[in-house]
């Protein structure tokens, strides 16, 4: 029993981190319909700017507040200088944008910070806290309490308030968010500031459990994305519920088949779930007038 | 016939000129390392260390009376453009030894090149394939993947360990070492009994150390890894409370896997490191301190940043080569070869090179030291 809430916690732990990249995915996916692939950028500079200005002598707070605020402004760039421009073209040329813009901001990374690898101290210290027998870091909570914080934050926000519903408005149809007087060029910005912010806060929230550097963006953005894609794109529900169902999915495969299969066995469930529900549990159904 | 003249006269001169270069020739050494890319960490310091130790040596006057010309390329970690590079390195640039591939993929793309050329070659990367089947003109400074095993089972075998449990990376690095480690513990009258996984960029490893705690008659716990991984497992082995000896690889061995793990979860720790990792804790009369204080004190004052055990095998490199010159004492290919496999007693920063005809890395186990974590810093106790 003991083994089984000790995977179980494991679970939540990489769950948790995978929801909280998921729910940066949502936003910026209801503005656009655009999978935005440097998401993981984002939770990358989070990480390291909180560390790079923690080491200037810079409080732990303060950095994390700095670096969420910078990243928020460089996805607010991101948008100004490659998406909007390119507003005209199909939604697969502004998703491959992005793909470029990720590599873009993970060379810029590598020269300006260095491309080893860093962590900064946990917020309430390394001491586990037990639980039937099995343990969990402080920081693994905090991790958690953020992806809900973040996903109740986002469901108010698209549901109770006008900006909200500005934004799933103009996913919805541009030109007649436009002509019901949306400003869709700042909805556009808001959006990427949003998601931008949300992805830095994850970097800062699990940098000291996964560590960061200036490539491991890529891996947390393809998780989140498959968590995000589970659950059903688009959903903070789904974000939510997809990442962790996906880490604890690994963790039991790890614990109880073998760690070998471990990814093996993520990603067959997420295709028969997708197989079954084309739009991942949550998702909203598309329909077309034709 | 005016213009029949020109072309003339610019062939002669562009003629001229080519003799002219060939006259002015230094020792030209070629280097392709990846500077870039995700093995950057590896290929950055090497190609300092280079750039570096060739300025010195001509600062003192060059070898052989003449200056050394390092022409270096960055591959990126790319294969295919290592041996593109490597090509450009011996067709056009017209070097005479080539040192370089910073990854086991770059250097298995140079080999085929060198070897037809001719062209000397010193490898920075880990892999046992490189040199095992011997090839004439290919050799390499790096201790192997077998050797670490080696030395950790050593180590265990003294300890009285008979039952071990193996948490290994799925990259490159961690499957390597994983299968070197399999393939001669037996010679050590030890046994696996659990053998787990984890991939390069996993955030949590408590399953798989709560079933090797949990696997009866462990007595210690190996993990051959690379990068975060091991940092990782080291956490969640203090998280878990395992309490059962951890031995990590040589592939953690710097200054920096203590700060990611953090002191007291890294405490008590044992891996083989080399001699540059400690270089201020080596004893007066040890042959490699002065060598190893030296380029350390060199790297350090010139990039403001701590040595790593990559840059020192590009030292090594280079030195192995500069000794092959020196006493071939001319600068062709073929007579560097036979000096190189003929190097004898060089005291390097990864240990003390002797070459054969059939031994092309001229490495023993003494190369490394057994270190052990204590209050955040290395002992050596072995």
């Amino acid at each position: 029993m003991a083994e089984f809430m000790q995977f179980l916690l494991s679970g939540v732990t990489v769950g948790a981190v995978y929801a909280l990249v998921a729910l940066g995915f949502t936003i910026i996916y209801n503005a656009s319909d655009v999978v935005n692939f440097a998401q993981g950028e984002f939770v990358m500079l989070g990480g390291m700017i909180t560390v790079f200005s923690y080491q200037a002598g810079i409080p732990l707070p303060l950095a994390a507040i700095l670096a969420i605020l910078v990243t928020a402004a460089i996805g607010v760039a991101l948008n100004k200088l490659a998406i909007e421009p390119a507003r005209g073209a199909p939604v697969v040329s502004l998703i491959i944008i992005t793909i470029g813009a990720s590599i873009f901001i993970r060379g810029l990374t590598q020269i300006a910070f260095d491309k080893q690898l860093h962590r900064f101290p946990a917020f309430s210290g390394d001491t586990p806290i037990a639980i039937g027998g099995a343990t969990i870091l402080p920081q693994s909570l905090w991790v958690a309490a953020g992806a809900l914080m973040v996903f109740i934050g986002l469901w108010l926000f698209f549901t109770k308030t006008l900006t909200g519903r500005a934004v799933l408005a103009t996913a919805n149809n541009r030109i007649a968010a436009q002509l019901v007087g949306i400003n869709t060029r700042y909805i556009m910005t808001l959006s990427f500031a949003l998601s931008a912010a949300i992805g830095a806060l994850a970097g800062v929230l699990v940098t000291p459990i996964t560590l960061t550097s200036y490539d491991v963006g890529i891996s947390l953005a393809l998780k989140g994305f498959a968590a995000a894609m589970l659950g059903g794109m688009g959903n903070p529900k789904g974000a939510l519920v997809g990442g962790l169902l996906l880490g604890v999915l690994e963790a039991m495969t790890a614990g109880y088949i073998s760690s070998q299969y471990k990814d093996a066995a993520a990603f067959i469930v997420i295709l028969a779930v997708l197989f079954a529900m084309p739009q991942g549990i949550f998702g909203r159904k598309v329909t077309d007038r034709v | 016939m005016k213009f029949a003249m020109t072309t003339a006269l610019a062939g002669t001169l562009a003629l001229g000129l080519g003799f002219a270069g060939e006259a002015l020739a230094d020792i030209r050494i070629g280097a392709t390392v990846s500077e870039t890319g995700p093995a950057s960490f590896l290929g950055d310091p090497e190609a300092k260390t280079l750039k570096l130790l060739v300025d010195e040596i001509n600062a003192a006057g060059g070898v052989l009376g003449e200056k050394l010309e390092l022409v270096i390329y960055d591959d990126g970690g790319d294969p295919n453009k290592a041996r593109t590079f490597a090509t450009r390195l011996v067709e056009d640039d017209e070097v005479t030894a080539v040192i370089g591939g910073t990854t086991t993929g770059t250097s298995m793309a140079i080999i085929p090149v060198a070897e037809d050329a001719e062209i000397p070659f010193i490898s920075l990367a880990g892999a046992i394939e490189i040199i095992d089947p011997v090839k004439p003109y290919t050799f390499k400074t790096p201790h192997t993947d077998r050797m670490a095993c080696a030395k950790i089972f050593d180590d265990m075998k003294k300890k009285g360990f008979t039952k071990i449990g193996m948490i290994s990376g799925s990259d490159g690095f961690g499957a390597s070492m994983h299968k070197q480690c399999l393939a001669i513990v037996g010679d050590y009258g030890i046994e696996v009994v659990a053998d787990e996984t984890y991939g390069p960029s996993d955030a949590d490893m408590t399953p798989q150390l709560t079933n090797i705690k949990n696997t009866s008659g462990v007595q210690a716990i190996l993990n051959p890894g690379f990068g975060q991984g091991p940092a990782i497992v080291t956490r969640n082995y203090a998280q878990l409370a395992v309490g059962l000896p951890l031995y990590q690889s040589h592939g953690v061995a710097s200054n920096g896997f203590i700060d990611l793990a953090g002191a007291s979860a890294a405490e008590g720790i044992r891996l083989p490191g080399t001699a540059l990792l400690v270089a201020d804790l080596l004893p007066e009369n040890d042959p490699q301190r002065a060598v190893v204080a030296a380029y350390k004190k060199s790297f350090e004052t010139a990039t403001g940043k701590p040595v790593s055990t990559f840059g020192g095998y590009a030292h090594d490199a280079l030195r192995i080569l500069v000794d092959a010159i020196n006493r071939a004492g001319k600068a062709d290919p073929a007579a560097i070869r036979e000096a190189i496999e003929q190097t004898k007693g060089l005291v390097g920063t990864t240990g003390t090179v002797t070459m054969t005809a059939d031994d092309h890395l001229g490495l023993d186990l003494t190369a490394f030291r057994m270190l052990e974590i204590r209050d955040g810093s290395w002992k050596i106790v072995d």
